[in-house]
């Protein structure tokens, strides 16, 4: 539908962070996505992160996400993103998704 | 479809939409389409030192069925319209 193609579109080759609903944080570069939000990402990176030590990135390649377990879609302001102090930064993960 | 064009008022208005995993995020509504996914620009996550994962996006794409609130400005919604109109689609009119 034209309306969602207004939603993602505008992102597609886009450096991304996508949500996932297990509470991942994956960080991709969008590729292709659908009506129903299926998105397919490449070079994308989890970002892994933990109370104890800093944000780990562990590379995953090309990764397809059924819709149905993508929460949050945003484009990486490179910017901001260079700026941020991943090793630094200490935080619990997202929590799942609870219907 | 009644919500889809009551959302669709609220284009360009500062909203908070809380997700069901807890994070709040408020940003200006910039689209929403018939699923309720919705789209925002400029957007501040509630609590940024529980959750830092958002600091490098300033707007993004919501699924629909991952939100469990919109926040909405005082004053966007004529109660007695929607209620009305709500009225009026229940009955199939």
């Amino acid at each position: 539908m034209s309306a969602n193609g207004g939603a993602l579109g505008p992102m597609v080759h886009a450096r991304v962070h996508v949500l996932t609903n297990d509470g991942r944080h994956v960080v991709g570069t969008l590729r292709g996505f659908d009506q129903v939000t299926n998105v397919i990402l490449e070079d994308c990176a989890e970002r892994v992160y933990s109370s104890e030590s800093g944000v780990e990135e562990a590379p995953l390649g090309v990764y397809m996400i059924r819709g149905d377990n993508v929460a949050l879609v945003g484009p990486v302001d490179e910017e901001l993103d260079a700026k941020l102090d991943l090793s630094g930064t200490r935080a619990l993960p997202l929590k799942p998704i609870k219907f | 479809m009644l919500f889809y064009s009551y959302f669709k008022t609220l284009v360009g208005k500062p909203v908070t939409v809380e997700l069901k995993n807890d994070l709040a995020i408020t940003g200006t509504l910039v689209s929403v389409d018939q699923y309720l996914n919705i789209k925002l620009e400029n957007t501040r996550v509630a609590d940024e030192e529980r959750y830092p994962h958002m600091r490098s996006v300033r707007n993004c794409f919501i699924r629909g069925s991952v939100v469990r609130y919109v926040q909405i400005p005082e004053g966007c919604v004529d109660v007695d319209i929607l209620h009305d109109a709500t009225r009026r689609e229940a009955r199939g009119a």
